[in-house]
Order: structure tokens, then C-alpha cells, then sequence
């Protein structure tokens, strides 16, 4: 694995809990620039709880967790805003503001950063909205009146908005049929490519490794026990990631091909 | 910082513009205002002047900038332009973007008058829909009160005994203090202008029939369409936005019977029962202002009362508790059944839950007033 000096997330030792149950015990996670890792594991392992503390809405009860070299335990509120406008986080069901329009939703984070004119935002929302494949008569409509994969659009258009440089991603095509699926998978793909997001991303679903050609970070028994390519990392033998890619077939699939 | 993260700049020298640094939107928040200002300034400039572009020692271009840059070429290519391949194809992705005008608000602007005219129409408009939407919601709980009556295994106890408590008894405290509060403050007041014409004894009726009659049901429905309304309202609202409501249909549960026909019968019950608790109360409160004021003995306050006001107020009284009642619960669940699923629509129907209550209680009062003008006076 490429190891840089800078890797964009540096977590170590981590440990957290929720009450008294132990979730992760001396958990260590890097991610290099680029890289797209998606984070799997059994319902309950913390995937998402590791998520919300890159994002920095948890604090982890012990250990140090860096963002783009910047320690974020102990950072100020402004150093951690400062942070927080280089990811971009697409949250399960969108999490989009339900008074506000689409337009105005995709707006809001360059309208805080209060320094842009109205114009030049204007020329960005549009922008952003193409990206995600929307038009822009859309670009009026209320969160409530848009579909399930709209919602999922208009959200990631969001959280592109300030041009992170990290996108993180839970769950990002829970809840939509297979095709809708697919294409959004492609779409992530097509902008991770084109603008050289590093992306993490909380997954239960295959198709959706694969479409994003993403490796994997299997998080079982409080811990990352591995992290590597698909068919690598299900080929390993320990009984904690057997059991998670047996009944998909996967175990072992580096043999078998 | 490290090279890619240095700062934007940029130098005008004849008419090449110069851009170094890190142009992104990070980098433009990193700059602080001063300095971002001129940069924008400098950019304006060299847009109106410059024809050759070298972006070659810029590090970092993101689409944020792209557009700016954009922008600054009046939406096409400058004459000259050296560009890193890397950045290339951001420029050419914004390129390529509808830059349009904005797509305008449709609406039309209307005048001063025309606006005032709209809204009275909309005022008159929402009132109707009130109106309908409270008669057919009365409907739907008759029709619900039959089958109850039909099939009373169907009778939600739980819900209606958990609104009780709710509703009912969470809010006797803070109605007591308020009665009492009130009814000393009246009692206060009044005791002073008796006092001149030395006619002490007649704080009793003063008392016993402004608050029987009129203060402690009013005063009682202010609080509970503040208290329970209000959470009547948010609560069936959130169960809109979040389809709890749909879920209960979808399984085969009512919601007329296990949402709204609880809270309705809940308060219709506990309302009359709170204000005989606020006029309780407030006439405990009168009896020692009384006491203070006028060395008028509390025993002999509450012994003269019965003489004093007529038993038909107290019948009154209740009456226009569960009136009362009714009213607020069924305002509070109609308003509740309305909200559209945004946050924005939930705030603004649980206030307008609380004041149209709070409004019609009153006007009610008045038609009570009205009709039993000739019953219960000495």
C-alpha cells in the first residue's frame, strides 16, 4: 500500500464507546489521497460511528484523529470549520433542509462561506446541478416533492458545493432501485475521476464496490482487520471476514478465478 | 504550507495576466477578506484588460474558480491562455455548463393593494378550509364514536388514559399557580374600590361569579390550547412527516380512532375537571388577598359563596370546560393532520394551532355569555 507523509485521514488508537460497549478497541485508519475505500462489515460494527467521527460530530473516547495533517481532538471551533470545508459528507437519507428549496440547499454552504455574490453562486449551483444530472427546472422544487434518487442527487450536489477535496459517502445507494443504483455508482465514479475526490464510504452493497472500483476496510471485532482489493481482502482466512463474505459468494474468489 | 496549498495570486504585467497559487475555494477562505478583495479587484481588472492568461505556476484549480475565471472572460476563451494540462479540463467542464441567467422566480410581483387584496383572499380562503376540515374531522368522530359504541374492544384506553395524564394531570401544578397568581391579584385590586363605598361583603359575589363564571374556563383554556395543543399538534405532525400516520392505515389501524379520538375524548374530559382545579384555586387566592386586604375571614368567604353565586354558574362552568376542550383538541389535531412534510410547515401550523384556539375559545365564550345571559344571576 502507498504510503505518503500527508494521508488525508489519520486515525489512530482509536477508541469509542457507546455506554459501556466497547465499538472500536486501538483502531488504526489511514487513507492516502485518491484513495476510495469503502468501509464494510456486519450491521452494528460502527462503521457509521467511525463516520460521524472523521466528520466530527462524535469524539472518539480516546486516541487521535488527523484530517489533512490538522488534529481535530482538540482543534478550535474555527480550525474545525476550516477543516470541515474540505469534505463533503452525503448523509443516508440527504439530510437536505426541508424549508428550503433545491437551489437554495445547494447554495447554503457557499452562501456561509460569505464571501461569494450572488451571481458567481448562482453559476456554481448550476454548475453542480449538471454534474449530478439534473435540470434546472428542478432547481425550484422542495425537498418533499423530489424522488428517492433525487434527494440522493440533490445531496451530493450539496455536498460537492465547496469543491471538498474528501467526500464521505453512508450508504449512498440505500434505498434506490438497481438501475438508479448503477447510474449513481457511475456518477460517483465519473466525478471521484474527474475531480480527484478521495472518497469513504459505509456500504452493504457489492455492486456498489465495484462500480466505484473501491477497496475495501473491513471493520470487524472493534477493529480494521483488513483493507485491501475486493477479491483479496475476501480471500483472507480469518473467521470474522469468512463469515461477512461467505453468503455473498465472495469467499474465496481469488481462488476460484 | 506546502506548495499546493499556497495562496491564490495574481499580477497584471501589459496585458498578461499572471495566476500562481492555489486557486480554490479553500484558498480563496484562507486569504482573509483584505486580501481576498483585492484579489477579486485585481481579477475585474485583468478581466477588462488582460488577453493573454498564463496559469501555468497554478497548482491547484478548482470548478468554484473555474467559474470565476470564467465569468471574468465575459464566458468564452481568452485570446491566449497557458494552462497545466491537469487543470484543462475543469475549465472545459464549466465551459461547457448551461451559464445561462439564472432561471427567474416565475412569480409574478404584485403591487401594494393587489397583495393586500391577495391576502384577504387568502385569509378568507384558509378560513373556509378550516372551517370544512373542522366539520368533517367532527364528522369522522361521530361516525368513530359509533363504532366504538359498536365494537368496544376497539376503545384505545391506553392512548386515551396516557392523554389524561398528559393533558390532564401534568398540568395541574402550573394551572394551580396560575389561578391562585390571578385570583389574588383581582381580589387585590377589587378589595381596593370596595373599600370606599364600604361595601366589603360583596367581594364574595365579585369574586365567586367573574371567576366561576367567566375567568377560570377562559383562563384554563389559555393554558391548556399553550400546553396540550401545542404538543397535540407537533406530535400528529411529526407522525405526518415521518409517515407514521400512513403506517398506521397501512396497518390497518384507524388514525381517527388512535391518534385523534383519545386526544379529543381526553381533554374533553379533563378540561372541565382543570377548571373546577383553576377556579379552585383562584378563589383560594381572592379568599387571602381578601383576608389581607379587608380582615375579611376566609371561613366566612367560603361560607357566604354558596349564597352568593347560584349553583347553575357552576353547571356554566363545566360546560364550557368540555366545550372548551373539544374545541382545542380538535383545532389541535386538524392542524396536525395539515402539516405538509418540511420543518417550516410543522412551526407554522403549531403556531397557528395554539392562536386560533386561543382566538376561537374566546369567541365562544362571548356566544356562551350570550346564551345563558338570563340563567344563574342573582
Amino acid at each position: 500500500m502507498r504510503q505518503t507523509a500527508d494521508p488525508i485521514i489519520d486515525m489512530r488508537d482509536i477508541w469509542s464507546l457507546y455506554r459501556d460497549v466497547v465499538i472500536h478497541k486501538n483502531l488504526d485508519f489511514r487513507v492516502e489521497r485518491g484513495e476510495v475505500i469503502a468501509l464494510v462489515g456486519g450491521s452494528g460494527s460502527g462503521k457509521t460511528t467511525l463516520l460521524r467521527e472523521i466528520l466530527g460530530l462524535l469524539k472518539p473516547a480516546k486516541g487521535s484523529i488527523r484530517l489533512f495533517g490538522h488534529e481535530i481532538g482538540n482543534a478550535n471551533s474555527a480550525a474545525l470549520a476550516a477543516v470541515r470545508n474540505r469534505l463533503g459528507m452525503l448523509f443516508q437519507q440527504g439530510a437536505l433542509f426541508s424549508a428550503l428549496s433545491v437551489y437554495d440547499n445547494i447554495a447554503f454552504p457557499l452562501r456561509e462561506l460569505r464571501f461569494m455574490d450572488e451571481a458567481w453562486i448562482a453559476d456554481i449551483v448550476r454548475l453542480k446541478l449538471a454534474m449530478v444530472g439534473l435540470e434546472e427546472k428542478h432547481a425550484y422544487l422542495m425537498p418533499a416533492e423530489l424522488s428517492g434518487g433525487m434527494i440522493k442527487r440533490v445531496a451530493l450536489a450539496r455536498a460537492l458545493a465547496v469543491e471538498p477535496e474528501l467526500l464521505l459517502l453512508d450508504e449512498p445507494t440505500a434505498g434506490l432501485d438497481p438501475a438508479r443504483s448503477k447510474s449513481f455508482v457511475a456518477l460517483i465514479r465519473e466525478l471521484q475521476q474527474s475531480l480527484g475526490l478521495t472518497v469513504v464510504l459505509v456500504t452493504h452493497d457489492f455492486d456498489t464496490i465495484e462500480g466505484l472500483q473501491s477497496e475495501v476496510a473491513v471493520l470487524a471485532e472493534q477493529q480494521i482487520l483488513a483493507k485491501g482489493a475486493l477479491t483479496e481482502v475476501a480471500a483472507l482466512p480469518h473467521p470474522a471476514i469468512r463469515a461477512f463474505f461467505e453468503p455473498m459468494g465472495l469467499y474465496g474468489a481469488k481462488s476460484v478465478t | 504550507m506546502s506548495a499546493t496549498d499556497s495562496f491564490p495570486e495574481l499580477s497584471i504585467v501589459g496585458n498578461e495576466a499572471v495566476l500562481s497559487g492555489a486557486w480554490t475555494l479553500g484558498a480563496f477562505g484562507a486569504l482573509g477578506s483584505s486580501r481576498r478583495r483585492a484579489l477579486f479587484r485585481t481579477l475585474a481588472d485583468a478581466g477588462r484588460k488582460a488577453s493573454t492568461w498564463r496559469l501555468d505556476e497554478v497548482s491547484r484549480l478548482d470548478s468554484a474558480a473555474a467559474v470565476l475565471l470564467w465569468r471574468r472572460w465575459q464566458a468564452k476563451w481568452p485570446v491566449e491562455l497557458s494552462i497545466p494540462d491537469a487543470l484543462r479540463p475543469t475549465l472545459e467542464r464549466v465551459s461547457v455548463a448551461p451559464i445561462s441567467e439564472p432561471a427567474q422566480d416565475e412569480r409574478i410581483k404584485f403591487s401594494c393593494i393587489e397583495q393586500v387584496g391577495l391576502w384577504s383572499l387568502a385569509g378568507w380562503r384558509d378560513l373556509f378550509r378550516l372551517f370544512k376540515g373542522l366539520i368533517e374531522l367532527f364528522g369522522s368522530l361521530i361516525l368513530t364514536g359509533f363504532r366504538l359504541l359498536r365494537n368496544s374492544s376497539l376503545i384505545p384506553w391506553k392512548e386515551f388514559s396516557a392523554n389524561l395524564y398528559r393533558a390532564g394531570f401534568k398540568a395541574l401544578p402550573v394551572s394551580a399557580l396560575v389561578g391562585l397568581l390571578i385570583g389574588m391579584t383581582i381580589s387585590y385590586l377589587s378589595a381596593a374600590q370596595l373599600k370606599i363605598y364600604g361595601a366589603d361583603v360583596f367581594i364574595v359575589n365579585l369574586m365567586g361569579i367573574g371567576i366561576i363564571r367567566e375567568l377560570g374556563p377562559v383562563l384554563a383554556a389559555v393554558l391548556v390550547a399553550g400546553r396540550s395543543g401545542s404538543a397535540m399538534t407537533a406530535q400528529i405532525g411529526v407522525m405526518r412527516v415521518t409517515e407514521e400516520i400512513d403506517a398506521l392505515a397501512a396497518l390497518g389501524v384507524s388514525g381517527t380512532v388512535r391518534v385523534v379520538f383519545p386526544k379529543v375524548a381526553a381533554l374533553l374530559i379533563a378540561m372541565p375537571l382543570l377548571v373546577v382545579w383553576v377556579c379552585m384555586a383562584a378563589l383560594l387566592g381572592g379568599a387571602l388577598a381578601a383576608y389581607w386586604e379587608l380582615d375579611f375571614s376566609m371561613l366566612h368567604f367560603f361560607r357566604s359563596l354558596p349564597d352568593a353565586v347560584p349553583i347553575a354558574n357552576l353547571w356554566i362552568c363545566l360546560g364550557k370546560g368540555a366545550a372548551f376542550g373539544f374545541l382545542i383538541a380538535l383545532l389541535a389535531c386538524w392542524f396536525g393532520l395539515n402539516v405538509r412534510p418540511n420543518t417550516e410547515s410543522l412551526s407554522q401550523h403549531t403556531t397557528a394551532s395554539v392562536v386560533t384556539a386561543i382566538t376561537l375559545v374566546i369567541l365562544v365564550d362571548a356566544v356562551f355569555a350570550i346564551l345563558t345571559r338570563n340563567i344563574g344571576m342573582p
